[in-house]
């Protein structure tokens, strides 16, 4: 018990595609949570609506043997993120939990660490993001307003890691595997995704992410991304 | 610096002729200014004033007014930057290894050259601040002690970049003011006023003895040196912006050597255009001889297939491996959506400076000056196709975007264009754009 308090937590997530109905909660989950900025029709066209978190399509065989395969796709936050070394003011950064971190107060905006992201799931502030009343009166007070000309993307819902510890201090007792949920993880209606401690063997996502069906996203590249994909078996 | 090659005791009445004709060729246009003069700067100012207007415009309501989008997050304003440091190639690089190897017939050129690199650097210098999410944060690059606590990230190409630009630009200037010194002593006898001020302060006391001259000789053969190995590296820092990242087709060895190649072609470009149209308009019909063209030319031909050998064996490579990450934006560039871009990339880079340049009974100072165009054409599109089609298709095809630029973009490149015309009509009203020095022994003694 005593090693488990001091233990350095590494924040994971299993995403099972297999449960995954590509219903989209994740997304308004996200956006509602992390204070996403708006866009507008038009620069939404242009490719300027954020995302944290998206849900990819994939269309495999041919009429009229067709599959649809659903694939979320958030922040890998990977051990060796391509993003990290790039940035010239250390605005994104690897914290000893594993959390690929985005400072908004030292981002100048030079946009590297978006062309350096193989899953492209870095955004940028284009504008200064606007929340007409009332929708300004809904935002969440845990999450900092990112000002323009600075990027952000997936945090992993550090607030929410933030919090479930300091509730857990205060009990006077250690994080329990299920005590930290991202919105994406407690809005998915179908229970697809799991986040947890991948430093505690026992936890639900290192018993997923040992799963046979286990894969990561572009594994090649070498980034050991901390997002677990269980991939499709059934057949429809 | 053949000072020594008429060694004539004394001066006779013939060598003064023709010392006071170099000197009212050399020196007449800063005397007087022009009507043709007074039209071009108006133009070109008009250019850069709209254009810091466009500028001040995204400051005040954000990037966004720019046409950059995910996933191209880097546009005109990054392509702008490799294409201006390309030109500053033009002359320093190409003037040092002119003065190194000796070749005597750099002697009206050196000067128009070393004139394009500060003011093209200058300009592109400020193309990666003005393409910040928070331009008036760009000092945060720059490593001093400061109340944040935090020094810039030296693993960052883009922190290479700051430091080797901070580099050529500083060298670079020296190189240019350097052998300007004779002649701004010898203005300054020659001048009154306001202008007679500024060009004693700025001779620092030149007196012409045969120590000065040996110690400013010492000192350009130095320069020289040094600024060959700080402009390749220049470059290559600059390629590295590139293959530095994972991004499929950026992470290439050969983009080194292949930058550095291009920006000394488009440089050679540049100067060929400068020295045409100082012959044109400033009336160095004696100077700039055709002669000077034609090994320009051949200088020019010379590096339009380096260019074209680095080309092929960029795309050859892709195009057999097939790797779909990459294999995909080669063919966006060879048949797809860019390949207008890329068919008149090689056109204007390979088969027109290949033809005109190629076949002597064509290689005339109007074919040399217009494949000076169609190169700085072809270089500005080369730019473009690696950072913008590279950026349009990245790894996972739910990114995948398209980019064309805003009025704000268009605005800043053509006030940056007219900017460098705008900087180089002024210099010539200053200062020699031929150094007199090389051609007449300025400071008195009889040669």
């Amino acid at each position: 018990m005593e090693e488990r308090r001091t233990r350095t937590p590494r924040w994971a997530m299993a995403i099972d595609l297999d449960r995954c109905t590509g219903c989209e909660a994740c997304v308004v989950a996200c956006h509602a949570e992390n204070n996403l900025p708006l866009s507008t029709p038009e620069e939404a066209a242009k490719g300027r609506a954020v995302h944290w978190i998206r849900v990819d399509r994939y269309w495999e065989g041919e009429f009229p043997d067709i599959r649809l395969k659903y694939m979320p796709v958030l922040c890998q936050h990977c051990e060796h993120a391509p993003c990290e070394p790039v940035c010239p003011v250390y605005a994104t950064y690897h914290t000893a939990d594993g959390l690929n971190a985005q400072v908004y107060n030292r981002c100048i905006g030079t946009r590297y660490c978006a062309n350096n992201c193989p899953y492209s799931v870095r955004f940028f502030n284009f504008f200064e993001p606007v929340w007409p009343a009332p929708l300004s009166l809904g935002l969440n007070p845990d999450v900092a307003i990112r000002p323009g000309g600075v990027m952000e993307k997936c945090t992993f819902c550090v607030q929410r890691i933030k919090r479930a510890r300091r509730e857990a201090s205060l009990e006077g007792r250690p994080l329990r595997d299920g005590d930290v949920q991202p919105a994406c993880a407690q809005s998915c209606p179908a229970e697809a995704i799991v986040f947890g401690d991948l430093a505690d063997p026992d936890s639900e996502v290192s018993r997923r992410a040992g799963s046979a069906r286990s894969t990561r996203l572009l594994e090649d590249l070498g980034t050991e991304p901390k997002v677990f994909y269980l991939s499709r078996l059934s057949s429809r | 610096m053949d000072r020594t090659a008429d060694s004539t005791p004394v001066l006779g009445p013939e060598r003064v002729a023709r010392r006071e004709q170099i000197f009212a060729d050399l020196l007449g246009p800063l005397e007087s200014v022009g009507r043709r003069w007074v039209l071009a700067a108006t133009v070109s100012a008009a250019f850069v004033a709209w254009a810091a207007f466009a500028w001040a415009w995204q400051l005040l309501h954000g990037i966004g007014v720019a046409g950059i989008r995910r996933p191209v997050f880097w546009g005109f304003y990054i392509v702008n930057f490799v294409f201006w440091i390309g030109i500053s190639h033009a002359g320093t690089l190409i003037s040092a290894i002119l003065r190194l190897t000796g070749a005597t017939w750099r002697k009206p050129v050196t000067r128009a050259a070393e004139a394009i690199t500060v003011f093209a650097l200058m300009i592109g210098a400020m193309f990666p601040i003005i393409h910040l999410g928070q331009a008036w944060k760009f000092y945060w690059l720059i490593p001093y002690p400061n109340e944040r606590l935090i020094w810039p990230n030296f693993r960052s190409p883009l922190l290479w970049d700051v430091t080797a630009i901070f580099t050529y630009l500083s060298a670079s200037f020296l190189y240019l003011y350097l052998p300007l010194i004779p002649d701004l002593a010898l203005l300054a006898g020659r001048s009154h006023g306001l202008r007679r001020r500024l060009y004693c302060l700025l001779s620092l006391g030149w007196r012409g003895s045969s120590r000065e001259w040996h110690a400013l000789e010492h000192a350009m053969k130095l320069m020289a040196a040094v600024i060959l190995a700080v402009a390749v590296s220049v470059h290559t820092v600059v390629s590295w912006d590139f293959a530095m990242a994972i991004t499929p087709t950026w992470h290439s060895t050969i983009f080194g050597p292949y930058f550095v190649a291009g920006a000394i072609f488009s440089g050679i470009a540049a100067l060929v255009i400068v020295m045409a149209a100082l012959r044109r308009f400033l009336g160095f019909h004696n100077y700039l001889l055709p002669v000077h063209f034609d090994n320009l030319g051949k200088l020019l031909l010379l590096m339009s297939l380096v260019w074209t050998y680095f080309t092929v064996a960029e795309y050859l490579t892709i195009w057999y491996g097939k790797q779909p990450a990459e294999y995909v934006i080669l063919q966006e560039r060879v048949y797809g959506s860019y390949a207008p871009y890329f068919w008149a990339m090689v056109a204007l880079n390979f088969v027109l400076p290949f033809l005109l340049l190629g076949i002597r009974r064509w290689r005339t100072i109007g074919s040399v000056t217009l494949c000076g165009f169609t190169v700085l054409a072809g270089m500005w599109i080369e730019r473009y196709l690696i950072v913008v089609s590279t950026l349009s298709r990245p790894r996972l095809a739910s990114a995948w975007g398209s980019y064309s630029p805003s009025w704000v973009e268009i605005s800043i490149t053509a006030g940056t264009f007219a900017g460098i015309v705008l900087l180089y009509l002024v210099f010539s009203k200053l200062f020699p754009v031929i150094a007199v020095w090389e051609y007449e022994d300025v400071s008195g003694r009889p040669l």
